[in-house]
């Protein structure tokens, strides 16, 4: 193996002017360097999200607590949600897909590089536009200053008489532009996946990463464009005197509510697809076998996104939907949760009868399967109506919900970092680190999330700024913002972990993990255009079939 | 280190994936479908809810002819699209030039009809939800009409210039599925106001 | 004087329901509980297994085990399994649905109102021609013979929701939509909760306090609500304060000029014992604090600070103690 480190292009270090770095990336399509942009920008707003929580976690650390007003409260709840789900989750799930799919699938780049360029920087102005808006200053309430309206915006609260000033603006327009970016990127991936596979490579012999990225795209199309056309008409209301949400005038408060969740729902799916794909492609390489049933992974993932489109109302079962209504939404709810389900056990069928090694991703992997399972059955306790009707907009449903996207995602986004890191930099990350870093999260996100269901059962609603003593909150709550504690300081271990292991970490050469997905086939980090010759597959892991000439998999499928 | 090398196994048969334009299209289609089904919806919900105001039997006058210039605009760019295929660049041009101005009636319809309901019949956006709802889905329509138009006129002034041949046809097959979207977003529209509404 | 919580952890807890609606709801979600309570262990047991029995060691690091791609069977059992769980549960659940929601209204029930405000509770009781603010009081229904109370609620500006967790599951309160309740609890005492969908800055202070009263009690508290505001001749100077300072503008008092619905009614103030939906005990000095500035203990309220003389200040509060 050799020791020399090719070296990114355009990274500090290659010996030119800063002046001609900054300029390849800002003007770059290159699919790789997009990726690493959206992944840099995500994990900017991971850190400023995470100090709105911590924000949020020491008000409540006690009744009647006096840390900040309820304005800024409010404005850090919604700032907090609108940040983490729109300028975190999706721009550094589509900085894996983008710099992954053309590896994955033996192409050069995507099918439309100047589209990835521009839906990258349309998403990245959304997120400054969001921002912006703190810099308005404090005038009158509700002028000029960042949205408090909650991250679901509810009408009509969002209507010029309940908001004046141009918070609720920034969330619309910030909101509207960014999700144009999402549309291009699904756009792109729908178009890269299906136009651009290598020979060899039919549908039926992409890696589930590839799979399960292409319908979060098409599941995008149809579900973020509810939201967009939502709040145009919100901008109709607020600018040009439109009725849509406007109850005075006979308007439906309740329509925002069903063009919200409709975009929402799908919206935790697109969310969890790409999840899925990061533990489809780590838990069979650290267990040493292949993914356990393939075919049937395709179908519960096609399944569910499908589904997922018809259960946008169990965000809203209490507000007043007749009995049919809600047994509907039931049902499907709870039918959504059999293919996930069915992919937990296909993860378990994986490790069984394998030799687990238990380095820094798979012990994300392990810590995602036990925490997404609890995440799930608790969301089929929501499911069941007239449980939510206790449970709803209480914080068991913050602890839920945190559970999927923090236990679930993050821990999965964690084991991709550590195992796709050595592609994009030629460095590994150091283990020791890693290890500080799962098991400091691992123990403080425990502390937070499971204690937090209880307020929730005790009767604690979300979106309170204070709370009353004497109601059996106060030292949960304590020990709920102890727990954020710990998780931040897992998160700085993180963050030092790789910028330190870029200068000194182990060099990675082409295959550290011995794997079996065509990106694993070229140096790290990949040359510019990917393949010198472009590959042809003839199974679901051609390296295995470099590597085991005796025992291919073309033999098998 | 150099990359691995991946050997090509035997096949025999040629590898052929779709055209990623018209999946762009497709998908860009799909996209804005969804946008246009919430507007509708929305216009659907409203139907007969406004507490004050006009309705649509007292306002709205069906554009039948404006309506059949844009329907017949998608045969024109159909045939323009076949003609260009063959290379006959002339009468490619001649169509796609019929096909701008049937397009630019109908934006030039909807204009005057907006004209009238404001002017003379005092109704607005801001009048009831009819108002909101109408002139929201008409003009989201008319919205994708025009950057339509503007990407017609594109074509049609680099046709001009002699840059528009039979390389190109498969760009224009992908801009005629935009346009023909348009129409069929059309049809859709003018049931649900003109037809269903009234 | 409060009773004492019914659950010894909070007196908020959803785990101790009070009526009919809360008792088959806590029913279901214990059996909810446990269904997915043992999915856990049974899932999380096989995970355990899995990665103890089949860890790797250094030494094995030339050989891969078997690769296995899957298996019919075992697809189909785990997908046949969870199939009958959630038909199961969900038949379970449908009949809770229809027996919390479709339930007959009783000819001897009680109809409330429930109005929602930024950040106050209005109720109306259009049978007995009772209006009140933020305490609600209700007769406890005796289970042999059920006078439940039903809730129609309402909202005057952005969304609500009502939630006293021991007296049921939350209903919305959504502008331009009529929703509906049903509470029948069976044990009398002081009920807490508070507002559940987010309405603004005091979404949090929007508190909920509902007496459920013996039929006496109640029968006592209608008669006292539904009579005239009290004229005390010796507080006439902080009268005329309130009608001539815009107080009459947002708050009614019956008999008075004061006919204002944007704030709560206060005829019979006296008789809560909170103020401002719950934010403060409704002591003399709370009340004078509220009203030299309301931000001082609800900041951004919708009442304004009047600017009172502090002789104004303290004739007005005299005036609205008497007010019993």
């Amino acid at each position: 193996m050799s020791t020399n480190v090719i070296a990114i292009e355009g990274f500090p270090g290659t010996g030119r002017l800063w002046t001609e770095t900054l300029h390849e990336w800002v003007t770059t399509v290159d699919h790789k360097k997009l990726g690493m942009m959206y992944i840099l920008y995500a994990l900017v707003f991971l850190v400023i999200a995470g100090i709105e929580a911590m924000i949020i976690r020491i008000q409540l650390m006690h009744s009647h607590n006096n840390f900040v007003s309820p304005q800024v409260f409010n404005r850090m709840f919604t700032m907090h949600g609108t940040t983490m789900i729109f300028f975190v989750a999706m721009p550094i799930l589509f900085g894996f897909a983008n710099y992954l799919i053309p590896l994955m699938i033996g192409a050069r780049d995507m099918a439309f590089p100047r589209l990835n360029a521009f839906s990258f920087w349309l998403t990245a102005l959304g997120g400054f536009l969001l921002y912006f808006s703190f810099l308005g200053g404090s005038g009158l309430y509700g002028a000029g200053n960042a949205p408090d309206v909650g991250w679901w915006a509810y009408a009509p609260l969002t209507a010029k008489a309940f908001s004046p000033g141009h918070s609720s603006d920034y969330w619309t327009i910030a909101l509207l532009v960014s999700g144009f970016g999402s549309i291009g990127t699904a756009i792109n991936i729908i178009a890269t996946v299906l136009c651009m596979r290598c020979p060899g490579m039919h549908l039926g012999r992409m890696p589930l990463f590839v799979w399960l990225n292409l319908v979060m795209s098409g599941m995008i199309l149809i579900a973020v464009t509810p939201l967009s056309a939502a709040q145009i008409m919100l901008l109709v209301d607020r600018y040009l005197g439109g009725h849509f949400f406007d109850t005075q005038a006979g308007g439906s408060a309740t329509l925002w509510m069903h063009f919200f969740w409709i975009f929402g729902h799908p919206e935790v799916y697109v969310l969890i697809l790409p999840t899925f794909a990061f533990i489809s492609e780590i838990v069979p390489v650290f267990s040493r076998k292949p993914i356990f049933g393939y075919p049937v992974m395709v179908g519960a993932t096609v399944f569910i996104g499908f589904v997922s489109m018809s259960v946008w109302a169990h965000h809203m079962f209490t507000i007043g939907m007749n009995s049919y209504a809600n047994s509907f939404f039931t049902i499907t709810s709870m039918a959504v949760g059999i293919p996930t389900g069915i992919k937990i056990f296909n993860w378990l069928g994986t490790m069984w009868g394998g030799r687990i090694r238990f380095q820094t991703p798979m012990l994300f992997c392990v810590g995602f399967l036990f925490q997404f399972l609890i995440a799930g059955l608790t969301g089929i306790m929501l499911a069941c109506s007239p449980f939510d009707w206790q449970l709803s907009s209480s914080y068991f449903v913050v602890a839920h919900f945190h559970y999927v996207i923090v236990g679930g995602i993050l821990f999965a986004l964690f084991a991709a970092f550590y195992y796709w890191y050595p592609k994009m930099t030629g460095r590994m990350l150091s283990e020791r680190l890693g290890k500080w870093h799962f098991w400091l999260f691992v123990i403080g996100f425990h502390v937070t999330f499971d204690v937090m269901h209880i307020p929730g059962i005790l009767g604690m609603p979300r979106r309170i700024y204070t709370y009353e003593p004497g109601r059996g909150w106060d030292t949960l709550n304590l020990i709920v913002t102890i727990g954020a504690v710990i998780q931040a300081a897992a998160i700085l271990v993180f963050v030092w972990n790789l910028v330190s292991s870029y200068w000194k970490g182990r060099l990675a050469g082409n295959d550290p993990w011995d794997a079996w997905t065509l990106e694993w086939s070229v140096v790290s980090p990949p040359p510019a255009y990917n393949f010198a010759t472009v590959p042809a597959v003839a199974s679901r892991r051609p390296l295995w079939d470099l590597k085991h000439p005796e025992d291919p998999d073309s033999r098998y499928e | 280190m150099s990359a691995l090398v991946i050997p090509l196994p035997e096949t025999t048969r040629p590898w052929t994936l779709p055209d990623r334009g018209k999946v762009a299209m497709a998908a860009l289609i799909i996209a804005e479908s969804a946008i246009f089904t919430i507007f509708v919806v929305a216009y659907l919900f409203y139907m007969g809810k406004s507490l004050s105001g006009p309705a649509p039997r007292d306002v709205l006058e069906t554009p039948v002819f404006y309506t059949v210039c844009l329907l017949s605009s998608s045969i024109t760019i159909h045939l323009a699209g076949m003609f260009l295929e063959r290379g006959k660049r002339e009468t490619f041009l001649s169509l796609w030039a019929l096909t701008f101005v049937l397009g630019g009636l109908f934006l030039f319809g909807t204009g005057q009809e907006w004209h009238r309901l404001i002017y003379d019949k005092g109704f607005t956006i801001s009048t009831n939800l009819f108002g909101t709802t109408y002139y929201s889905l008409i003009g989201l329509h008319a919205f994708h009409l025009s950057a339509g138009l503007v990407m017609l006129l594109t074509v049609l002034l680099f046709g001009m210039a002699g840059r528009v041949g039979r390389g190109q046809s498969n760009r224009v097959a992908v801009l005629s599925l935009y346009w023909h979207f348009v129409d069929a977003v059309w049809v859709v529209v003018f049931t649900v106001v003109y037809v269903l509404g009234r | 004087m409060a009773q004492p919580a019914t659950s010894p952890l909070s007196s908020t807890s959803i785990f101790s329901p009070t009526t009919t609606p809360a008792r088959t709801i806590f029913g279901l979600s214990m059996f909810v509980l446990a269904i997915t309570g043992f999915i856990f262990c049974f899932v999380a047991s096989l995970l355990v297994y899995c990665l103890v029995k089949f860890r790797g060691c250094p030494s094995d690091a030339a050989r891969e085990p078997a690769q296995v791609y899957g298996s019919t069977q075992i697809e189909l059992a785990w997908t046949v399994i969870p199939v009958l769980i959630v038909i199961v549960l969900f038949m379970a659940t449908a009949r809770v649905i229809h027996a919390v929601q479709d339930a007959p209204k009783p000819s001897a029930a009680l109809d409330v109102t429930v109005i929602g405000h930024q950040f106050w509770w209005e109720f109306r009781y259009p049978q007995l021609g009772i209006v009140t603010a933020n305490e609600m009081h209700i007769p406890v229904s005796d289970p042999a013979h059920p006078t439940p109370t039903f809730l129609k609620l309402l909202s005057a500006d952005t969304d609500h929701s009502f939630w006293v967790p021991e007296l049921g599951g939350k209903t919305d309160l959504i502008p331009n939509r009529v929703n509906q309740m049903w509470i029948d609890p069976a044990r009398p005492g002081i009920y807490v909760g508070q507002c559940a969908q987010y309405c603004g800055t005091q979404h949090a202070k929007m508190l909920l306090r509902v007496s459920v009263d013996r039929p006496d009690d109640f029968d006592a508290w209608v008669r006292a609500q539904r009579q005239a505001a009290v004229q005390d001749p010796k507080v006439i100077a902080g009268k005329r304060v309130f009608e001539t300072t815009s107080c009459i503008n947002c708050h009614a008092v019956s008999g008075t000029a004061a006919d204002g619905r944007f704030g709560p009614d206060l005829a019979h103030l006296m008789s809560r014992r909170t103020i401002a939906s719950g934010a403060a005990e409704n002591t003399s000095a709370n009340l004078r604090t509220w009203i030299r500035n309301p931000d001082a203990i609800k900041p951004g309220s919708l009442m304004p600070a009047m600017k009172l003389s502090d002789a104004d200040l303290d004739a007005l509060t005299a005036y609205l103690e008497t007010l019993r």
